[in-house]
């Protein structure tokens, strides 16, 4: 490509795809933008200039006062969602790398009919009515480990790092059983410090799952107190007047800066995390589009 | 050389590592396959999974009512236009995007439009749905303002049956297209400079370029995105719905998974429900079927195993 001397044609080309890339990124940002400033928006504002306001003349926290100091909703729900989180990431990854790394040995018996069974997991997904009954005799409904137990284990980051652990030089492994070492303490010792960066990936793929995910606690949880920050954002969205979800003094700051208040608070953890686990998500995304 | 004793021990210790995923497997993939057998009994709301040996079978009566029921066909409709249009624009467009975002030269700016369009990938389908409440609320939503800045009369696009489906596609490739170049930019960046400099010498313009070089290099990339993801199209697209469709729009908007939550979870027919996910998960498999297949005639390894 004519890098250095760019054609006439070749300069017409460049700006008009530059300024589209523009665009197209204005149009991923917007929307966070608005959230963003609705939230600031006060009762006092909205009464004078009208419901749109794009940028605020003055940045009122009447709607996160409200939704962090009065009542406890917010916070306990924001509790429900670190425990899953922190909890559910921590099993998940200790089960998954430990399943993958008994299969990255390519002489464990049986091993071809362990992939198959997890291979048909994966073509013939859980339907929800059955596991919702399964659940239900299990006594998992409305308890929050009926976000975590169901869906311990992605099939598909099973196969991601069996191909990790299959990239470790098995000489390693060999030295420190003839150091005395059991599977156990050579999985803990040596396998897991060399495999850090992947089980960092695989443990950003759940903990932003379960970070995110709403739709198993619609179907498992009840009571309001078990309910995480996207549940009760959700109720928050749904209502038309906020006394529904938080009981208030004074008057309260308008129903949709309280709305974009909540997306805020909840998103805010993630947005922060965000280059960290960019990194980690395009590492692991590559990883898992070459077939373990 | 390890005695053959010692390797069975270490099989052994393997497999107590393996327990925990094994047991999981068991117990919530399993157990539930199998739970799709009251699909063909008469499970009562009390009743939980060990209805699958105390229910009455009623054979194909649940299947019945769903193909005679009056919404059939309007829940099928649905849900292959749904499955239509994520395979246009949501499988197509982060093609155009990875080619456009592949011409750039600056580093800097291209790093910039990968950030930023990997950012909604990140946000929880609540969110997303918030936000969409946020843009087209009639009180203060930026699009009505600008329709009504434009001197048009907004209307509350989420909750109209004519303009659900368009505002649904909208949001959900909005979430996921910045996501969907990565695997595109990545068998971008594996092609030869030099094919572009021997095609440069040959006259060849940048149009030509594009469809004689960068196309055919990243065609097997498309192939197998494609068929990955026409084999798991029917199982999405219900979080986006069942967060943002209301009953004003049902005509439009429900979907078979959908229609599965709220006849199921809502109104607790479990059989009946699990009756139309088990039709679903036969059109998914015939779906997963038919791309097997196809990724095998193209001479690749099958998608799965």
């Amino acid at each position: 490509m004519s890098a250095i001397f760019p054609t006439r044609g070749e300069k017409i080309f460049r700006g008009l795809n530059g300024s589209l890339l523009i665009l197209i990124s204005l149009l991923f940002l917007v929307p966070f933008l608005t959230v963003f400033t609705t939230s600031f928006l006060s009762e006092q504002e909205y009464i004078q200039r009208g419901p749109f306001v794009l940028f605020p003349e003055k940045f009122d926290f009447g709607a996160y006062k409200m939704l962090l100091l009065q009542g406890d909703a917010v916070l306990t729900a924001y509790k429900n969602t670190i425990f899953r989180t922190v909890v559910g990431t921590i099993l998940q990854v200790g089960a998954t790398s430990l399943l993958a790394y008994g299969l990255s040995k390519s002489d464990l018996p049986g091993r071809k009919i362990v992939i198959s069974a997890l291979i048909i997991c994966i073509v013939f997904p859980v339907q929800i009515i059955p596991l919702f009954l399964l659940n239900k005799s299990l006594g998992l409904i409305d308890s929050i480990w009926s976000l975590i137990w169901p869906r311990l284990i992605n099939t598909q980051y099973v196969f991601i790092m069996m191909a990790f652990f299959r990239q470790i030089p098995a000489s390693l492994e060999e030295s420190a059983k003839l150091d005395g070492c059991s599977v156990f303490q050579t999985f803990v010792r040596i396998i897991l410090p060399l495999s850090l960066p992947s089980l960092v990936t695989i443990g950003l793929f759940y903990a932003v799952w379960q970070w995110n995910d709403w739709f198993d606690a619609a179907m498992f949880l009840i009571s309001q107190g078990k309910l995480p920050v996207q549940n009760l954002m959700r109720t928050i969205l749904l209502s038309s007047t906020m006394s529904e979800v938080i009981t208030t003094g004074q008057t309260p700051p308008p129903g949709e800066a309280i709305k974009g208040a909540v997306i805020v608070i909840s998103t805010l953890p993630i947005l922060a995390a965000y280059p960290f686990i960019q990194k980690y998500f395009v590492k692991g995304m590559m990883i898992g589009s070459v077939k373990g | 050389m390890k005695s053959l004793r010692k390797k069975k021990s270490d099989y052994t210790a393997l497999y107590w590592l393996m327990a925990p995923g094994l047991v999981y497997f068991f117990i919530f993939r399993y157990i539930p396959m199998l739970g799709t057998l009251v699909a063909f009994k008469d499970v009562a709301p009390f009743e939980g999974i060990e209805a699958i040996f105390t229910a009455p079978w009623v054979g194909l009566k649940h299947f019945r009512k769903f193909i005679s029921s009056v919404f059939f066909w309007n829940i099928m409709g649905n849900t292959f236009i749904l499955a239509g249009l994520r395979m246009i624009f949501e499988f197509g467009l982060p093609i155009v995007l990875a080619l456009m975002i592949n011409e750039v030269r600056l580093l800097k700016f291209k790093k910039a439009v990968q950030t930023i369009s990997y950012l909604p990938y990140f946000v929880s389908n609540v969110v997303l749905a918030g936000m969409v409440f946020n843009l087209l609320s009639l009180h203060g939503g930026l699009i009505p303002e600008i329709i009504r800045f434009f001197g048009g009369q907004p209307e509350y696009y989420v909750g109209m049956s004519d303009t659900f489906r368009p505002v649904l596609v909208t949001a959900i490739v909005w979430k996921n297209l910045g996501w969907g170049t990565i695997i595109y930019l990545a068998a971008l960046t594996g092609i030869d400079p030099q094919l572009y400099e021997a095609a440069e010498i040959d006259g060849a313009g940048r149009w030509q370029q594009t469809i004689r070089i960068t196309l055919p290099s990243i065609s097997y990339a498309i192939v197998i995105m494609f068929l990955l993801r026409i084999s798991v199209v029917l199982n999405q697209g219900y979080e986006e719905t069942l967060l943002l469709y209301s009953p004003a729009v049902y005509k439009t908007a429900d979907i078979i998974d959908t229609y599965v939550f709220r006849t199921g979870l809502e109104q607790m027919n479990f059989s009946f429900a699990t009756a139309v996910g088990f039709f679903k998960s036969l059109l998914a498999l015939a779906l997963v079927g038919l791309s097997n297949w196809t990724t095998k005639k193209l001479g690749q390894d099958s998608l799965y195993a």
